[in-house]
Protein backbone atom coordinates (compact mmCIF):
# COMPACT_ATOMS: atom_id res chain seq x y z
CA UNK A 1 0.00 0.00 0.00
CA UNK A 2 1.19 3.11 -1.06
CA UNK A 3 1.66 6.13 1.50
CA UNK A 4 -0.81 8.87 1.34
CA UNK A 5 0.08 12.18 0.47
CA UNK A 6 -0.47 15.02 2.57
CA UNK A 7 -2.54 17.53 1.03
CA UNK A 8 -1.03 20.62 0.77
CA UNK A 9 -2.76 23.17 2.75
CA UNK A 10 -4.70 26.55 1.82
CA UNK A 11 -4.96 25.70 -1.96
CA UNK A 12 -5.30 29.21 -3.80
CA UNK A 13 -8.57 30.02 -5.73
CA UNK A 14 -8.65 32.88 -6.97
CA UNK A 15 -10.66 35.86 -5.23
CA UNK A 16 -11.57 33.89 -1.58
CA UNK A 17 -8.52 35.43 0.07
CA UNK A 18 -10.11 37.45 3.22
CA UNK A 19 -13.42 35.27 2.80
CA UNK A 20 -13.99 34.99 6.56
CA UNK A 21 -15.81 31.87 8.33
CA UNK A 22 -17.43 31.95 11.65
CA UNK A 23 -17.82 28.66 13.32
CA UNK A 24 -19.66 29.05 16.73
CA UNK A 25 -18.70 26.82 19.78
CA UNK A 26 -21.80 25.71 21.93
CA UNK A 27 -21.07 23.95 25.10
CA UNK A 28 -20.66 20.49 24.75
CA UNK A 29 -20.02 21.63 20.68
CA UNK A 30 -17.02 18.80 19.56
CA UNK A 31 -16.22 19.16 15.98
CA UNK A 32 -15.81 22.94 16.44
CA UNK A 33 -12.07 22.61 15.42
CA UNK A 34 -12.55 20.09 12.87
CA UNK A 35 -14.85 22.45 10.86
CA UNK A 36 -12.52 25.48 11.26
CA UNK A 37 -9.23 23.19 9.70
CA UNK A 38 -12.25 22.20 6.99
CA UNK A 39 -12.45 26.29 6.52
CA UNK A 40 -8.72 26.91 6.22
CA UNK A 41 -7.76 23.41 4.11
CA UNK A 42 -10.33 25.36 1.65
CA UNK A 43 -8.30 28.68 1.85
CA UNK A 44 -10.26 30.80 3.68
CA UNK A 45 -10.09 32.40 7.49
CA UNK A 46 -11.62 30.23 10.20
CA UNK A 47 -13.59 32.79 13.24
CA UNK A 48 -14.26 31.64 16.16
CA UNK A 49 -17.38 32.14 17.49
CA UNK A 50 -19.00 32.12 20.90
CA UNK A 51 -22.60 31.06 21.47
CA UNK A 52 -23.09 33.45 24.76
CA UNK A 53 -21.75 36.25 22.15
CA UNK A 54 -24.33 38.33 19.68
CA UNK A 55 -22.02 39.46 17.34
CA UNK A 56 -20.77 37.26 14.25
CA UNK A 57 -17.62 39.35 14.15
CA UNK A 58 -18.85 40.67 10.54
CA UNK A 59 -18.03 36.54 9.22
CA UNK A 60 -19.31 36.03 5.31
CA UNK A 61 -20.73 32.54 6.44
CA UNK A 62 -21.14 30.53 9.66
CA UNK A 63 -20.48 26.89 10.46
CA UNK A 64 -22.89 25.12 13.24
CA UNK A 65 -20.70 22.00 14.25
CA UNK A 66 -21.45 19.04 15.50
CA UNK A 67 -21.19 17.82 19.23
CA UNK A 68 -23.76 17.53 21.86
CA UNK A 69 -24.48 21.01 22.99
CA UNK A 70 -25.79 21.17 26.43
CA UNK A 71 -25.69 17.92 26.09
CA UNK A 72 -28.96 16.94 24.08
CA UNK A 73 -30.89 17.55 27.32
CA UNK A 74 -34.77 18.82 26.54
CA UNK A 75 -33.95 17.41 22.81
CA UNK A 76 -31.09 17.98 20.62
CA UNK A 77 -30.07 21.39 19.59
CA UNK A 78 -33.29 22.68 21.66
CA UNK A 79 -31.43 24.80 24.46
CA UNK A 80 -28.58 26.04 21.73
CA UNK A 81 -31.49 27.80 19.63
CA UNK A 82 -31.96 30.43 22.17
CA UNK A 83 -28.48 31.41 22.32
CA UNK A 84 -27.43 35.16 21.82
CA UNK A 85 -25.31 34.19 18.59
CA UNK A 86 -28.07 31.81 17.28
CA UNK A 87 -30.08 35.27 16.73
CA UNK A 88 -27.86 36.88 14.90
CA UNK A 89 -27.56 33.43 12.71
CA UNK A 90 -31.34 33.61 11.68
CA UNK A 91 -31.20 37.14 11.15
CA UNK A 92 -28.17 36.72 9.19
CA UNK A 93 -29.55 33.44 7.33
CA UNK A 94 -33.04 35.28 6.65
CA UNK A 95 -30.40 37.73 5.23
CA UNK A 96 -28.93 35.23 2.64
CA UNK A 97 -25.60 34.48 4.74
CA UNK A 98 -24.34 30.90 4.15
CA UNK A 99 -25.05 29.12 7.12
CA UNK A 100 -24.06 25.14 7.18
CA UNK A 101 -25.45 23.09 9.92
CA UNK A 102 -23.90 19.82 10.89
CA UNK A 103 -25.29 17.22 12.71
CA UNK A 104 -25.63 18.70 16.07
CA UNK A 105 -25.77 21.66 14.17
CA UNK A 106 -28.02 20.47 11.58
CA UNK A 107 -30.50 19.86 15.11
CA UNK A 108 -30.10 23.47 16.05
CA UNK A 109 -31.11 24.65 12.67
CA UNK A 110 -34.14 22.66 13.05
CA UNK A 111 -35.30 23.79 16.23
CA UNK A 112 -34.53 27.25 15.50
CA UNK A 113 -37.00 27.18 12.17
CA UNK A 114 -34.57 27.56 9.46
CA UNK A 115 -35.18 23.95 7.82
CA UNK A 116 -38.13 22.01 8.43
CA UNK A 117 -38.48 18.72 10.27
CA UNK A 118 -36.90 17.45 13.42
CA UNK A 119 -34.19 14.88 14.46
CA UNK A 120 -35.43 11.97 17.04
CA UNK A 121 -33.58 8.88 18.30
CA UNK A 122 -32.32 6.64 15.59
CA UNK A 123 -34.26 3.87 14.81
CA UNK A 124 -32.50 0.96 15.91
CA UNK A 125 -31.49 2.80 19.36
CA UNK A 126 -27.95 2.47 18.59
CA UNK A 127 -25.12 5.25 18.22
CA UNK A 128 -24.31 4.93 14.53
CA UNK A 129 -20.32 5.31 13.61
CA UNK A 130 -19.61 4.79 10.05
CA UNK A 131 -18.42 5.93 6.52
CA UNK A 132 -21.25 6.90 5.34
CA UNK A 133 -22.26 6.98 1.23
CA UNK A 134 -24.68 9.64 0.03
CA UNK A 135 -26.07 10.87 -2.52
CA UNK A 136 -26.03 13.96 -4.05
CA UNK A 137 -29.34 15.15 -4.83
CA UNK A 138 -28.96 19.44 -4.91
CA UNK A 139 -25.79 20.85 -6.37
CA UNK A 140 -27.46 24.19 -6.59
CA UNK A 141 -27.02 25.20 -2.96
CA UNK A 142 -24.80 27.46 -1.51
CA UNK A 143 -22.48 24.53 -0.30
CA UNK A 144 -22.82 22.01 -2.52
CA UNK A 145 -22.74 23.68 -5.81
CA UNK A 146 -19.25 22.25 -6.52
CA UNK A 147 -20.36 18.72 -6.59
CA UNK A 148 -22.59 17.36 -9.46
CA UNK A 149 -26.02 16.40 -9.03
CA UNK A 150 -26.21 12.54 -8.88
CA UNK A 151 -22.75 12.17 -7.73
CA UNK A 152 -21.70 9.90 -4.89
CA UNK A 153 -19.84 11.02 -1.87
CA UNK A 154 -18.46 9.55 1.16
CA UNK A 155 -17.75 10.77 4.46
CA UNK A 156 -18.24 10.18 8.40
CA UNK A 157 -21.61 9.81 10.06
CA UNK A 158 -21.77 9.62 13.88
CA UNK A 159 -24.80 10.33 15.75
CA UNK A 160 -27.20 8.57 18.07
CA UNK A 161 -30.65 11.05 16.97
CA UNK A 162 -30.11 11.36 13.95
CA UNK A 163 -33.37 10.09 12.55
CA UNK A 164 -35.17 13.01 10.37
CA UNK A 165 -38.99 13.05 10.69
CA UNK A 166 -41.17 15.27 9.14
CA UNK A 167 -45.10 15.33 8.20
CA UNK A 168 -45.84 14.16 4.79
CA UNK A 169 -47.07 17.25 3.76
CA UNK A 170 -43.62 18.77 4.92
CA UNK A 171 -41.94 15.57 2.69
CA UNK A 172 -43.53 16.31 -0.06
CA UNK A 173 -42.85 20.28 -0.42
CA UNK A 174 -38.78 19.34 0.14
CA UNK A 175 -39.38 16.52 -2.63
CA UNK A 176 -41.35 18.65 -5.04
CA UNK A 177 -39.11 21.98 -4.26
CA UNK A 178 -35.66 20.10 -4.82
CA UNK A 179 -34.62 20.84 -1.58
CA UNK A 180 -33.83 17.78 -0.10
CA UNK A 181 -29.63 17.95 -0.69
CA UNK A 182 -28.46 14.20 0.48
CA UNK A 183 -30.31 11.07 0.16
CA UNK A 184 -28.13 8.16 2.18
CA UNK A 185 -26.95 5.97 -0.18
CA UNK A 186 -26.97 1.74 0.23
CA UNK A 187 -28.29 1.98 3.83
CA UNK A 188 -30.59 4.02 5.95
CA UNK A 189 -28.53 4.23 9.01
CA UNK A 190 -30.94 6.00 11.29
CA UNK A 191 -34.74 5.50 9.89
CA UNK A 192 -34.49 8.86 8.87
CA UNK A 193 -37.81 9.35 6.46
CA UNK A 194 -37.45 8.74 2.56
CA UNK A 195 -33.23 8.50 3.32
CA UNK A 196 -33.12 12.33 3.72
CA UNK A 197 -29.67 12.90 4.88
CA UNK A 198 -30.24 16.42 4.58
CA UNK A 199 -32.04 19.63 3.62
CA UNK A 200 -31.95 22.85 2.71
CA UNK A 201 -34.35 25.97 2.83
CA UNK A 202 -35.77 27.64 -0.49
CA UNK A 203 -33.19 30.04 -0.73
CA UNK A 204 -30.02 27.51 -0.87
CA UNK A 205 -28.34 29.02 1.38
CA UNK A 206 -29.18 27.60 4.66
CA UNK A 207 -27.72 23.21 4.54
CA UNK A 208 -28.25 21.07 7.57
CA UNK A 209 -27.02 17.48 6.96
CA UNK A 210 -26.16 14.78 9.75
CA UNK A 211 -23.02 13.06 8.52
CA UNK A 212 -20.06 15.20 8.80
CA UNK A 213 -18.29 16.71 5.66
CA UNK A 214 -15.17 18.26 8.29
CA UNK A 215 -14.13 14.63 9.01
CA UNK A 216 -13.12 14.59 5.01
CA UNK A 217 -11.05 16.71 3.88
CA UNK A 218 -7.58 15.81 4.07
CA UNK A 219 -5.51 13.24 2.56
CA UNK A 220 -4.95 10.75 5.36
CA UNK A 221 -7.08 11.48 8.15
CA UNK A 222 -10.71 10.34 6.05
CA UNK A 223 -12.57 7.79 5.09
CA UNK A 224 -11.51 4.80 2.62
CA UNK A 225 -12.02 6.22 -1.10
CA UNK A 226 -10.92 4.70 -4.48
CA UNK A 227 -7.11 6.41 -4.13
CA UNK A 228 -6.93 4.47 -1.24
CA UNK A 229 -7.53 4.05 2.70
CA UNK A 230 -8.62 7.05 4.80
CA UNK A 231 -7.68 9.14 1.43
CA UNK A 232 -11.75 10.59 1.41
CA UNK A 233 -11.69 14.28 1.06
CA UNK A 234 -15.51 14.33 -0.49
CA UNK A 235 -15.97 17.01 2.77
CA UNK A 236 -13.99 19.52 1.90
CA UNK A 237 -16.34 20.04 -1.38
CA UNK A 238 -18.75 21.40 0.41
CA UNK A 239 -16.03 24.48 2.08
CA UNK A 240 -14.93 25.15 -1.35
CA UNK A 241 -18.45 25.20 -2.53
CA UNK A 242 -19.49 27.99 -0.46
CA UNK A 243 -16.44 29.96 -1.13
CA UNK A 244 -17.06 29.92 -5.07
CA UNK A 245 -20.69 31.17 -3.86
CA UNK A 246 -19.36 34.23 -2.24
CA UNK A 247 -17.40 34.94 -4.42
CA UNK A 248 -20.16 34.70 -7.56
CA UNK A 249 -22.89 36.15 -4.49
CA UNK B 1 -44.86 27.57 46.92
CA UNK B 2 -46.61 26.94 43.59
CA UNK B 3 -46.05 24.29 41.09
CA UNK B 4 -47.01 23.30 37.61
CA UNK B 5 -47.17 20.48 35.79
CA UNK B 6 -46.75 20.11 32.21
CA UNK B 7 -46.78 16.71 30.13
CA UNK B 8 -45.30 16.13 26.57
CA UNK B 9 -45.83 13.31 24.26
CA UNK B 10 -44.24 11.98 21.18
CA UNK B 11 -47.04 12.88 18.16
CA UNK B 12 -48.96 9.82 17.70
CA UNK B 13 -47.70 9.53 13.91
CA UNK B 14 -43.98 9.74 15.01
CA UNK B 15 -42.61 6.59 15.79
CA UNK B 16 -41.22 6.16 19.33
CA UNK B 17 -38.04 4.53 19.50
CA UNK B 18 -37.67 4.86 23.25
CA UNK B 19 -41.62 3.61 23.56
CA UNK B 20 -40.49 0.62 21.66
CA UNK B 21 -37.38 -0.43 23.38
CA UNK B 22 -39.48 -0.34 26.52
CA UNK B 23 -42.51 -2.41 25.05
CA UNK B 24 -39.88 -5.22 24.37
CA UNK B 25 -38.29 -5.07 27.46
CA UNK B 26 -41.59 -5.55 29.55
CA UNK B 27 -42.30 -9.43 28.06
CA UNK B 28 -38.77 -10.34 29.67
CA UNK B 29 -40.17 -9.47 33.36
CA UNK B 30 -43.39 -11.37 32.80
CA UNK B 31 -45.33 -8.04 32.02
CA UNK B 32 -47.26 -9.85 29.05
CA UNK B 33 -50.25 -7.60 29.31
CA UNK B 34 -49.16 -4.10 27.63
CA UNK B 35 -48.79 -4.15 24.08
CA UNK B 36 -47.65 -0.99 23.70
CA UNK B 37 -45.30 1.82 25.21
CA UNK B 38 -44.97 5.66 24.24
CA UNK B 39 -42.67 7.81 26.34
CA UNK B 40 -43.31 11.65 26.98
CA UNK B 41 -41.73 13.76 29.48
CA UNK B 42 -43.30 15.59 32.33
CA UNK B 43 -42.03 18.79 33.58
CA UNK B 44 -42.37 20.55 37.09
CA UNK B 45 -42.37 23.96 36.88
CA UNK B 46 -41.96 25.81 40.49
CA UNK B 47 -42.83 29.43 41.17
CA UNK B 48 -42.66 31.53 44.62
CA UNK B 49 -46.36 32.40 45.27
CA UNK B 50 -49.49 31.28 43.69
CA UNK B 51 -50.19 29.73 40.81
CA UNK B 52 -52.17 32.52 39.31
CA UNK B 53 -53.79 32.52 35.84
CA UNK B 54 -51.10 34.12 34.34
CA UNK B 55 -48.32 31.94 35.72
CA UNK B 56 -50.52 29.16 33.84
CA UNK B 57 -50.69 31.63 30.79
CA UNK B 58 -46.50 32.10 31.08
CA UNK B 59 -46.05 27.82 31.40
CA UNK B 60 -48.12 27.48 28.73
CA UNK B 61 -45.97 29.63 26.75
CA UNK B 62 -42.75 28.07 27.50
CA UNK B 63 -44.45 24.58 26.97
CA UNK B 64 -45.43 25.24 23.18
CA UNK B 65 -41.44 27.29 22.71
CA UNK B 66 -39.10 25.71 24.60
CA UNK B 67 -39.86 22.32 26.53
CA UNK B 68 -41.82 20.88 23.49
CA UNK B 69 -41.17 21.05 19.52
CA UNK B 70 -44.62 20.82 17.83
CA UNK B 71 -43.02 19.02 15.12
CA UNK B 72 -42.53 16.21 16.88
CA UNK B 73 -44.09 16.35 20.15
CA UNK B 74 -47.81 17.34 21.65
CA UNK B 75 -48.22 19.33 25.04
CA UNK B 76 -50.64 17.24 26.28
CA UNK B 77 -51.67 18.84 29.69
CA UNK B 78 -50.73 22.30 31.46
CA UNK B 79 -52.24 22.59 34.96
CA UNK B 80 -51.46 23.51 38.53
CA UNK B 81 -50.42 21.18 40.64
CA UNK B 82 -52.05 21.72 43.95
CA UNK B 83 -50.21 22.02 47.37
CA UNK B 84 -50.86 19.09 49.69
CA UNK B 85 -51.58 16.63 46.50
CA UNK B 86 -48.68 13.80 46.13
CA UNK B 87 -47.72 15.74 42.23
CA UNK B 88 -47.18 11.88 40.76
CA UNK B 89 -50.54 10.96 41.61
CA UNK B 90 -52.45 14.23 39.87
CA UNK B 91 -52.43 12.92 36.57
CA UNK B 92 -55.02 9.90 37.60
CA UNK B 93 -56.92 11.59 40.44
CA UNK B 94 -55.92 8.86 42.95
CA UNK B 95 -52.89 8.99 45.60
CA UNK B 96 -49.79 6.95 44.80
CA UNK B 97 -48.75 4.92 47.98
CA UNK B 98 -47.08 6.73 50.59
Amino acid sequence: MSAIEPTPAATSVPGIEGARIGVITFPGTLDDRDAARAVRLAGAEAVSLWHADASLQDVDAVVLPGGFSYGDYLRAGAISRFAPAMAAVVDAANGGMPVLGICNGFQVLTEAHLLPGSMVKNDHLHFVCREQSLIVENARTAWTNEFRRGQQIKIPLKNQDGQFVADERTLDELEGEGRVVFRYDGWNPNGSRRDIAGITNDRGNVVGLMPHPEHAVERGFGPASAEGPRAGVDGLTFFTSVLSSLVHA
Amino acid sequence: MGRVVVEVMPKPEILDPQGKAVVGALPRLGFTQFSGVRQGKRFELEVDGEVTPEILAAAQEAAATLLSNPVIEDVVSVTEATEDADVAGEASGAPVSA
